[in-house]
């Protein structure tokens, strides 16, 4: 192919037809001065939007293998030693106390439902992470900033916005004391 | 020896579309595949973080191979 026909081609291919079609000679001077490849410009930019979404797709990639790694480490950690956290005469029945579980943890509570009988829970709701309230004679711990419910015995959700049980520290009552002996995980 | 085919830009045009539209929908699979997982892993459920991130590190490779393909098209 000669270099003429070479040139049309490309001419053809790269570049915009203007809105009126007339050649470029005949288009006023602005857009001689400026003309606008809208077709290039569109290809530039989805090109562009294809990289974005790439670069999206890594962080999310990225996010998913932080997760894997906390799950094996969290996997690997040795369990929080037994702790005294209260005695049984300290508390009346329905009485409850704030303790922290492993030490420097977030407030954790500690009921007592009954003679012999104490459950402990996270104290912060699962929905935003208010404080919860005890309601013993309703068997239920209270979430009053909105109006979330769990169940007193297993710490799961009854009513209300939150969906996540309360994370539950396991105990040990011995001799009159109260150990905190780990946190079981509740799906 | 073999040259690459050289596309006219109407053709890349719609290659470069079908591209996103394939990326866009690995990038909201990838988008419902954390979201699970985050909510699952909060609940206590730690079992599925290490399959998912596979899952999402399978999705990343493929929009991995077309991003390559699309330097290779220009």
């Amino acid at each position: 192919m000669n270099e003429r026909g070479t040139q049309s081609q490309r001419l053809t291919e790269n570049q915009s037809i203007p809105p009126d079609a007339r050649p470029l000679a005949l288009q006023p001077r602005w857009r001689r001065d400026f003309p606008i490849d809208w077709e290039q410009d569109e290809y530039v930019s989805r090109r562009e939007l294809v990289k974005f979404m790439v670069l999206t797709s890594a962080a999310f990639a990225v996010g998913q293998a932080w997760l894997a790694a906390k799950s094996l480490l969290a996997r690997r950690a040795p369990a929080p030693r037994r702790l005294p956290i209260a005695t049984v005469n300290e508390l009346p029945v329905g009485g409850a106390k704030t303790f922290f579980y492993p030490e420097g943890s977030t407030p954790r509570l500690l009921i007592r439902t009954g003679e012999s009988a104490f459950v402990a829970y996270d104290q912060q709701c699962t929905h935003l992470l208010c404080p919860v309230v005890p309601a013993v004679e309703k068997g239920c711990l209270h979430c009053p900033c909105h109006n979330g419910w769990f169940d007193l015995q297993t710490g799961r959700p009854v009513a209300g916005p939150p969906q996540r049980p309360l994370p539950k520290i396991l105990l040990d009552v011995e001799r009159g004391q109260v150990y905190a002996t780990g946190i079981a995980e509740q799906a | 020896m073999s040259q690459r085919p050289r596309f006219i830009r109407a053709q890349r045009m719609t290659i470069v579309n079908a591209m996103l539209a394939l990326v866009v929908l690995i990038v909201i699979l990838q988008l419902w595949l954390l979201t699970a997982t985050m909510n699952a892993y909060l609940g206590g459920d730690r079992d599925v973080a290490l399959p998912s991130a596979i899952a999402s590190l399978v999705c990343f490779g493929l929009n991995l191979g077309l991003l390559r393909y699309l330097f290779r098209l220009d």
